[in-house]
């Protein structure tokens, strides 16, 4: 299994090359540089300031430059953000991205997988249909329209209760402000994990050996958490992986609307400004993120499915 | 036909009399196809049959209906200039946003965009999906491991990074934003229909042309696609909300279709910023948006139940 691992990590050091390589020639190719004004610069200061970030060298050598820096852990200094190394960006904007993507995460595991079994147990009964509908209701309104309407309805309307929440801003990371965000972008992936668990456990429910552990005369409680829950869970793992793909885009749409000074904001912004450096340092970091937790998602599917072995 | 005349063939000459009657009356049963046993039981499923009642209207109403809507989604109207609430004497019947252009022209017109994106980049993750998926499967060996290998790599890029440095490279271009939209959207059926075309690929019938001289090429167009076909219908259903809510969050961020054109996600996007003075603007897009989200689920749902007779 460990030859597997490395196996898959070797592979993912050519992935991040490509994803490197193709993202920087792409930010290049972009009419426009990071700092056209509407007022243009005189040519000389225009020239040293490209000269300062060396930007005056042919292509290929800041290219070469950029992944010789790169392997030193360096991403370079933000081209919008005076001062700021891009390190140092995304340091900051990081961790509130982060926070908030785990706890969504959690908070989508914690009511998903209970409503999804609950719907499948009680299978075409009131409350299965009831708890799909809310599910798909989830998938089928996007989080920019949930966001609004929350903010509409805890921030306007609300205002003078006791319910009021604040709709905007960190306030480093005061619960208060992080609630809305978190249910927002945690509602689709409650809606997806409550539909997968639902039909997978169905599935798993109608096979051989569950009949069996029922015919032994288990309890049907035990027969549930002890024998179909844990294969069950097999394709809700599954899911996880592409999940953090939709937490990243996810939160590029929650951190716009809440106004947080996550990474989801920097990339947007920061495509917008032509800020090469901060736009490749975003998109490294999300790919090294989807490939090391599509690394996860295999060690637990070998940890849940004992026919799975990787060689 | 052909099997009652050799069965006939070999159990002798003396049934044949009141044999010679009986195929009469089966030739009058007329057989079913697949697909025709697949539109009935999709004609039993309620939540299907009235989303793609609803699909049509809506399409219909977004293509058609701007010719008897008295404004055009773009143009300004000088006496309001501002959000108004719905006026049937100027002809705003759903209002006029914050510049005074009326809503329901724009909402129609921002449906155009959704439906058209939605099918046109479904078409170029069918067109690629399809190709890529059948020939992967189908030829196997050294082809199949390097297109795999690709998709593989695919899968782990964060793509809808991608997309937005395209969009914001080449500027808010349509027609790339379904190309893109496309390129993203291939890799998932090209999987599903790989894995078909291994099951496929030892069957019978496939020999049998090949045994007769059928081309590889010609083999994959004219036995193997058209043996996935339920498969990738069930999935292209899927697909088209998912193109449809991507190119709205595109458009949310401001990176979608160019102004004075929009789309519905533009729509939300302006009436969220406008939703404690007049609800209205966020509202009313959104309740188009996820109706037709919705209804595209609900018929995905029921087609998968209608194709797939193995959860009956």
């Amino acid at each position: 299994m460990w030859a597997y691992f490395t196996r898959r990590l070797f592979i993912a050091i050519p992935t991040l090359w490509v994803v490197i390589t193709v993202a920087f020639f792409l930010m290049r190719l972009a009419p426009g540089g990071p700092f056209d004004q509407e007022a243009p610069l005189p040519p000389e200061i225009m020239a040293n300031l490209k000269a300062a970030y060396g930007l005056d060298q042919p292509l290929w050598w800041q290219y070469v430059n950029y992944l010789g820096n790169l392997l030193q852990g360096d991403f370079g200094p933000s081209f919008k953000y005076k001062d700021f190394s891009v390190t140092e960006l995304i340091g900051q904007g990081f961790p509130v991205s982060i926070q908030n993507g785990a706890a969504a995460l959690f908070l989508a595991v914690l009511v998903g997988i209970p409503l999804g079994a609950m719907a499948a147990l009680k299978q075409n009964s009131g409350a299965d249909h009831a708890a799909m509908t809310v599910a798909m209701t989830g998938i089928v309104i996007p989080n920019f329209v949930v966001g609004p309407l929350l903010a509409l309805i805890f921030g306007i309307w609300l205002r003078e209760t006791m319910f009021a929440l604040p709709v905007a801003g960190w306030n480093n990371g005061a619960l208060p402000n992080r609630i809305l965000p978190v249910i927002c972008l945690a509602l689709p992936f409650i809606a997806y994990i409550a539909r997968i668990t639902r039909a997978s456990l169905i599935e798993t429910l109608r096979t051989n050996y569950v009949r069996t552990a029922r015919a032994k005369g288990l309890p049907f409680r035990m027969v549930v958490l002890r024998h179909a829950f844990k294969s069950a869970m097999i394709p809700v793992v599954t899911y996880l992986g592409p999940a953090t793909v939709f937490l990243l885009t996810g939160s590029m749409v929650i951190e716009t609307i809440f106004g947080l000074p996550g990474i989801g904001r920097y990339f947007v912004q920061g495509a917008l400004n032509r800020d090469y450096t901060l736009v490749m340092g975003v998109t490294i970091l999300a790919a090294s993120l989807v490939i090391l937790l599509n690394l996860f998602v295999d060690l637990a599917y070998a940890w849940l499915d004992p026919k799975v072995r990787y060689e | 036909m052909s099997d009652a005349h050799m069965s006939e063939g070999r159990s002798g000459a003396n049934l044949s009399v009141p044999n010679a009657d009986a195929l009469d009356k089966a030739a009058d049963v007329e057989g079913r196809s697949l697909w025709q046993d697949a539109f009935r039981r999709l004609q039993t499923n309620r939540a299907a049959m009235v989303s793609a009642i609803v699909l049509i209207v809506m399409a219909f109403v977004c293509f058609v209906g701007p010719v008897l809507v008295p404004w055009s989604y773009e143009e300004i109207d000088w006496d309001i200039l501002e959000a108004a609430p719905p006026n049937f004497d100027t002809g705003h019947y759903l209002g006029t946003d914050s510049l005074g252009r009326d809503l329901l022209a724009r909402i129609l017109q921002g449906g155009q965009v959704s439906f058209l994106v939605g099918i046109l980049a479904t078409s170029v993750a069918l067109v690629v999906g399809v190709t890529v998926g059948a020939t992967a499967g189908f030829m196997g060996g050294r082809v199949d491991q390097i297109l795999m290998r690709f998709v593989d790599v695919m899968y782990a890029v964060p793509l809808m990074f991608f997309i937005i440095i395209l969009m914001v490279v080449f500027g808010r271009n349509f027609y790339l934003m379904f190309l893109a939209i496309g390129f993203v959207e291939w890799l998932t059926m090209s999987r599903i229909v790989r894995g078909q075309t291994l099951t496929l690929k030892n069957k019978e019938f496939i020999e049998a042309a090949r045994a007769s001289g059928g081309s590889t090429a010609g083999i994959i167009a004219r036995h193997i696609i058209p043996n996935v076909l339920g498969v990738v219908i069930v999935y292209v259903t899927l697909t088209i909300p998912q193109v449809i809510l991507l190119e709205s969050f595109l458009s949310f961020l401001g990176l979608g279709v160019q102004p004075p054109m929009t789309s519905w996600g533009a729509l939300i996007a302006e009436g969220a910023q406008e939703m404690e003075i007049t609800p209205r603007t966020l509202i009313l897009p959104a309740v188009c948006l996820s109706t037709t989200l919705f209804c595209f689920n609900f018929l995905g749902d029921g087609l998968r139940d209608a194709l797939d007779p193995k959860d009956r």
